[in-house]
């Protein structure tokens, strides 16, 4: 599956905006991208391991938090992670 | 439905003046002459005159929006220009709300603009948003977000949303009766620091003017009920790849703002929300465990030959605007180049405002590093107080 990586986080991910990972579930998929970029794993998770508060996950164009499974849920190759942390400029 | 339920015969009636302005508004079907008068009709606030408050409040004032209130308290600095386009460089040092006020009303003298010169507060905002229908949200940081959507969900007042960092933009419009509100998608800020703002992280000036005018669009939308407004969509614009998105957003029923049973009923402090605690003259030389050295301390040091190992975390090419002899280590690079920081001697740490270095700092002192110190106004107050050949950017 993609997983679409926003610019704040780029920098963590050699400046990438999407990123293919080999994955069945969405916790798969999170799990890979933070073992190929361990930078990001502070980034987007707690160190009880939860994801933080002011990042939303989407998969396709459905929030993770909905989903029935949540982060358990069944992933396929054609499928997108969004990954979107909350920005506030607008000066 | 529109967003307001007046009569069509309580509106208030176009003149001849208006009929030629808005002409190309009167013969679309879904403006026409009540759309017209509905507009004229409407009191809409912008919150923010700067990027995002720009264009929207140019837009809206060429619509026919009756009554524009703008909220701002900043003056206009050359470093907005490259994206505020409501102000000029004949502008530079006046306030924003004077700019703006001037140009809306050249462009539309029919206009009546209302300057609220005031930094919106949990003291002020229910005061100030309750004259209005349709609240606009262009500012900049976390705590006025929060408090502008839980003062729009407190009065039931569409909150049209806007936010921009560097190539990325998202828009939607919350707190809408049925729809969702920003804290439905956000529950809580992120701490201090950690994602940085335009200051910080830069903005393509066109950015805002896309986003801006998003939102001019919806509260047009609102007011004149037509069309599929923003409500429970998340639009998100990618400005470098030109790919625009789309999510659902969801009403959370425990949302401690809008939901069932809300927790939040009045508005609260959003600086401590935000983990934003207010600075004493005492403890401003010491944040965080970092102690703070002034330029003047550091221009002093150096002169007086003490031993300075000055590492600036800027990105390269902020360095070849500015530098003042710093050891240029991007700060994303500063945990992998940790061997070239000597840890036997003190390090001072700087960037371009003192933010990041701050944090660069706090991250050398948790990897073991004895004496870290931050150079409290980086680059910006060493332009200021020591060296004005310095570039400030």
């Amino acid at each position: 599956m993609t997983i679409f990586i926003p610019t704040p986080l780029r920098s963590y991910v050699d400046g990438r905006d999407a990123i293919d990972v080999n994955a069945s579930t969405i916790a798969e998929a999170l799990s890979e991208l933070t073992r190929t970029h361990p930078e990001l794993r502070q980034h987007l998770f707690t160190v009880e391991g939860k994801l933080r508060a002011f990042v939303n996950l989407y998969l396709n164009d459905e929030d993770v938090r909905y989903l029935p499974g949540k982060e358990a849920t069944a992933v396929s190759a054609g499928d997108t992670l969004s990954i979107i942390p909350s920005i506030a400029g607008g000066d | 439905m529109p967003i307001t339920t007046t009569e069509p015969t309580a509106l208030p009636e176009l003149t001849t003046d208006d009929l030629s302005r808005y002409s190309r508004h009167l013969i679309l079907p879904e403006v026409g002459m009540e759309g017209q008068r509905r507009l004229k009709a409407a009191r809409v606030l912008c919150v923010g005159t700067g990027g995002l408050g720009s264009p929207l409040a140019f837009y809206l004032a060429a619509a026919g929006i009756g009554t524009l209130g703008l909220v701002d308290f900043d003056v206009v600095d050359a470093s907005n220009l490259q994206r505020q386009i409501i102000h000029s460089t004949k502008d530079i040092g006046r306030k924003k709300l004077d700019s703006a006020a001037e140009k809306l009303t050249a462009l539309n003298p029919a206009l009546n603009v209302v300057k609220h010169d005031t930094m919106l507060s949990s003291a002020n905002a229910l005061e100030i948003l309750k004259e209005y229908d349709i609240v606009a949200d262009g500012t900049d940081n976390f705590p006025t977000r929060y408090l502008v959507n839980d003062a729009c969900v407190l009065l039931g007042k569409p909150n049209v949303y806007g936010s921009i960092f560097r190539f990325e933009g998202q828009a939607s419009v919350f707190a809408t009766e049925q729809g969702p509100c920003y804290r439905c998608l956000y529950p809580e800020p992120p701490p201090p620091g950690l994602v940085p703002s335009c200051a910080e992280g830069g903005v393509l000036g066109i950015l805002p003017g896309l986003v801006g005018v998003m939102q001019a669009t919806e509260v047009i939308k609102l007011i004149l009920g037509k069309g599929e407004p923003l409500i429970g969509r998340l639009l998100l614009v990618d400005a470098l790849n030109m790919r625009f998105r789309e999510l659902k957003l969801r009403k959370n029923p425990e949302c401690p703002v809008c939901g069932t049973n809300p927790t939040v009923t009045q508005l609260i402090d959003y600086q401590q929300f935000c983990g934003i605690v207010p600075e004493t003259p005492q403890e401003s030389s010491v944040k965080n465990g970092i102690p703070q050295i002034t330029v003047k301390e550091l221009k002093r040091r150096i002169d007086a030959g003490e031993d300075v190992q000055l590492i600036d975390v800027r990105e390269p090419y902020e360095y070849q605007i500015a530098q003042i002899g710093g050891k240029l280590i991007p700060q994303n690079d500063v945990p992998q180049r940790l061997a070239e920081i000597d840890r036997e001697r003190e390090v001072v740490v700087h960037c371009r405002s003192g933010a990041r270095s701050q944090r660069i700092a706090e991250f050398l002192k948790q990897s073991g590093y004895p004496r870290v110190a931050n150079v409290a106004g980086g680059i910006l107050a060493w332009s200021d107080e020591i060296d004005p050949r310095v570039q400030k950017y």
